[in-house]
């Protein structure tokens, strides 16, 4: 039985390294200036893991195999513990584990504790059940007020703008995909006009929640890469639990160069 | 302290007739029982309804007759339709968080044992205890009544996240009379854990024998004391929030519903002012100490059961139960790491971070004392050290997860993902129920008088442990992947090429649901035709084993047991066998 055991055990660890040290399921391509970062620290846990796990697996495993009762005289090792080796071991393991966390640290804060380099391209990004809506402050630069009584999705005005009375509204171009140019610096102002949402693209390594009652800015930058692949076209998807449609809650992500991106927005102006 | 407590703790007299024995029992072991069996009900349910969510993730167009009877809109012709995954999905949440995770290890075992462990002939509120025990029943009632109500059973997880779930139905199906529902159950089963963590407390400090010094408890009683105290600072902390919750839906109350709300084209103008990251804030506030309310029993009964069938003393008790305070006490200042993305501020989010990197190291304390433990001992292969094992695997693999988690620059990816899904129910899922598979074949013996079939409990044990990893191990592939969770079909692109993956592992689970059958009537069968045990089948040292298997109503016929050891003197030097019970007057070489 200890045999039995044993083997199961290394069996188990050593597919589950195995699946993950061969990339048979990985990360997909990141788009982003700050997903290296990321991905660099998701491999550096999980090289850092995988260690402890194999070694606390496979010593589990060693010892129920070789202190199986055989039935002999042997007498166990009569101990209570070992104080040095609990501080050694408590020492070690808060060192090691605040350690991996602090390298963690400043990719954190590159994300979240600056804004927006100046001269970032704002885009307000509205979740609702059970979709998104862009808006873009045009030529102006300028955000319109929104009105909570001028919604009305059936006419189009998911956000609310009163085009005939103000005139920062004139110009703003809604969309319902995001276009945004690559290597320029983005910055998502995101809301939600019902319940929870959230925005995810996981080629961006970028998720974060959207709440009614709140503005959360996010920045990132597209990089090269992102033309490469999908001619440029990644999925946005919902990841909070916002009703019985969420599954459905999706839109894309478009990334064009400069020039592409200018055009496109004219045309979408046109179209409003 | 301790020997003053005898006529308090007995002003009850053994019933006479079948009510008073077996329904509105007075007795910690009775209490025990129906809280042991509330749990295996839930957990009936919360398999079948995730082996159908396993169905339909895969199968979508499956046809499950009996579905439609149960609802008719969500499953019209027995086809599932994705929305009523949803809600399956938040009963499965709700069902074994609740009434499986909190209610077996803690409220089912610690009522049970803990009593007898610590020399004492009940609970220090018996009636008390009989009250927390039906409030709990009734919690799980309402939350059954969901599923037949006309809108269904609420669809919003068991996080209940605001404003979906404080704006009535107007937010969807489910989020009606079935979401109310759902706020009663869980401020009823927040009532009775009060109750419940109160009573653990008030025994564990008032009620030990003579002899039994804090110092000398099982690392099992530690574990429940320590949990109830958990349970006590987070339970009313989540019924505050429940009646908040409730008072938004039905008082016109607006403390988690901000001003201006659109919902489906109409302006919610009853509601301003109100902050939806407040729920969020108050929910993990329980939420987190609640996985170690699942687990620290389970770690608990790990220690004790690893142990006894090492044949050998636990290895650095007081570490392991400093442990289990910074545990409790870590646990308590983590909750934020739920929230990373939530747009809380990122500053406080690096700090849960570095909270929870630290509550890190307790948990690597117990995995190394666990295997310090194993180290020359000599190992008994039962079914309950088979679980135990088991347990330490998967609370390795399960816990490490974590730390990908607790990295807010890592979680920013992996957040929502099946990553999550596999983290949790590997860690404070799976190897607490293996904490619990323990607990039952080890003291089934005690709490029915005869034994458990071991052969069938190795079958058992084999095909859950293997299919519990082709379970859950994938989806922390899937997770990498950005396979997104909670959502029942893969209209998302990305997610398509998922589909073997997911198919695997809802083979898996069918294989792994239906060998819980092999359990079921191992447990059933075995209470009625199995062995009978002897007082003290395991070779076991603590004052339960001094008893005869079952107990009497009073557990020690009116004695008053007197400790003169720890408990897990096993292979002392000397010692006449290969163990010292608690009560024994042999002595044993200082340490």
């Amino acid at each position: 039985m200890g045999l039995a055991i044993a083997l199961v055990i290394t069996l188990i660890t050593a597919a589950s390294v195995y699946i993950f040290a061969a990339h048979v399921w990985w990360l997909p391509v990141d788009i982003s200036t700050h997903g290296a970062g990321i991905d660099r620290q998701f491999i550096l846990t999980l090289v850092f893991c995988g260690v402890i796990f194999v070694l606390a697996q496979l010593g589990l495993a060693l010892f129920v195999w070789k202190y199986r009762d055989r039935g002999d005289k042997r007498k166990v090792t009569y101990s209570h513990g070992n104080n040095r080796l609990e501080a050694t071991w408590t020492t070690a393991a808060a060192i090691l584990f605040i350690g991996l966390n602090l390298m963690g640290y400043r990719i954190w804060a590159n994300m979240h504790f600056t804004g927006a380099a100046p001269g970032a391209l704002q885009i307000e990004v509205q979740g609702q059940q059970f979709a998104y809506y862009f808006r873009y402050a045009g030529p102006d630069g300028k955000f319109g007020p929104l009105h909570v009584d001028k919604v009305d999705d059936a006419t189009g005005n998911f956000f609310g703008l009163d085009r005939d009375h103000d005139p920062d509204s004139k110009d703003d171009i809604v969309t319902a995909t995001l276009g945004i140019p690559v290597n320029r610096p983005v910055e998502l102002l995101l809301r939600s006009k019902d319940v929870g949402h959230s925005f995810y693209v996981r080629e961006l390594r970028v998720q974060q929640d959207m709440l009614p009652g709140l503005e959360i800015p996010i920045h990132f930058t597209a990089t090269d890469e992102a033309l490469k692949h999908q001619n440029g076209r990644y999925e946005i998807v919902c990841t909070q639990l916002c009703g019985l449609g969420h599954y459905k809650m999706r839109a894309f992500l478009q990334v064009m160069t400069e020039a592409d991106f200018e055009k496109w927005l004219q045309q979408q102006a046109a179209s409003q | 302290m301790a020997e003053m407590h005898a006529e308090v703790a007995h002003a009850h007299h053994a019933p006479t007739n079948f009510i008073s024995k077996y329904i509105f029992s007075l007795d910690h072991k009775v209490i025990g029982k129906q809280y042991y069996f509330l749990a295996l009900a839930s957990v009936v349910v919360g398999i079948i309804l995730s082996v159908l969510m396993r169905l339909h993730l895969v199968w979508p167009d499956v046809h499950i007759p009996w579905l439609s009877a149960l609802s008719p809109a969500g499953a019209p012709g027995g086809v599932m339709t994705p929305e009523y995954y949803l809600s399956l999905m938040t009963m499965h949440g709700t069902l074994m968080v609740f009434f499986v995770l909190t209610t077996a290890p803690q409220a089912g075992f610690g009522n049970y044992v803990l009593p007898i462990q610590i020399g004492a002939e009940d609970m220090a509120f018996p009636r008390l205890n009989m009250l927390s025990f039906w409030t709990t029943f009734l919690g799980f009632v309402v939350l059954m009544a969901a599923f037949f109500v006309p809108d269904g059973p609420p669809l919003s997880g068991w996080t209940a996240y605001a404003p979906l779930t404080a704006i009535g139905s107007i937010a969807g199906p489910g989020e009606g009379m079935g979401q109310n529902l759902w706020i009663i159950s869980i401020a009823l089963f927040c009532v009775g854990s009060l109750m419940g963590a109160l009573n653990f407390i008030a025994t564990t400090l008032d009620l030990r024998t003579r002899g039994m010094k804090m110092s000398r408890l099982p690392l099992c009683v530690w574990a429940w004391f320590i949990t109830a105290i958990l349970a006590l600072l987070s339970f009313a902390v989540l019924f505050a929030a429940a009646v908040l919750l409730m008072l938004d839906r039905v008082g016109g109350t607006s403390f988690f519903v901000p001003a201006g709300l659109i919902v489906s084209d109409r302006v919610l103008s009853n509601h301003s002012g109100g902050a939806p990251l407040l729920w969020q804030h108050l929910f993990w506030f329980f939420g987190h100490p609640e996985v170690y309310i699942a687990i620290l029993p389970g770690m608990g009964i790990t220690s004790h059961v690893l142990s006894t069938f090492s044949r050998k003393p636990i290895f650095g008790y007081k570490a392991m139960v400093g442990a289990m305070m910074a545990i409790g006490f870590l646990g308590f200042m983590v909750w934020g790491h739920h929230m990373f993305v939530s747009g809380m501020s990122p500053y406080s989010g690096f700090a849960f971070s570095v909270m929870t990197m630290a509550i890190g190291v307790p948990s690597a304390i117990k995995t190394f004392n666990w295997l310090g433990t194993l180290w020359g001992g000599k190992i008994r292969f039962t079914t309950a050290m088979l679980f135990a094992i088991g347990f330490v695997s998967l609370f390795v693999s399960g816990g490490l997860s974590g730390l990908f988690l607790a990295q807010p620059a890592v979680d920013v990816y992996l957040h929502a993902t099946y990553f999550v899904v596999g983290h949790f129910h590997l860690v404070m899922g799976v190897a607490a129920i293996f904490g619990m598979f323990a607990g039952t074949f080890f003291w089934f013996p005690k709490m029915f008088g005869r034994m458990m079939n071991e052969t069938l409990g190795k079958i058992h044990f084999w095909i859950t442990f293997v299919g519990v990893y082709c379970i859950f191990m994938p989806m922390h592939f899937l997770g990498v992947t950005g396979n997104v969770r909670r959502y029942s079909t893969f209209v998302d692109d990305f997610l398509k090429p998922l589909i073997p993956l997911h198919e695997f592992m809802s083979i898996a689970a069918f294989i792994t649901a239906g060998a819980q059958l092999i359990f079921l009537f191992n447990l059933f069968w075995s209470m009625f035709k199995g062995q009978k045990a002897t007082e003290n089948p395991w070779e076991a040292t603590s004052l339960e084993w001094t008893i005869p298997s079952p107990p009497p109503f009073d557990n020690f016929a009116g004695k008053h047991p007197v400790v003169y050891h720890g408990p897990y003197e096993f292979g002392v030097p000397g010692a006449a066998k290969d163990y010292i019970m608690q009560d024994s007057h042999e002595t044993v070489p200082a340490t």
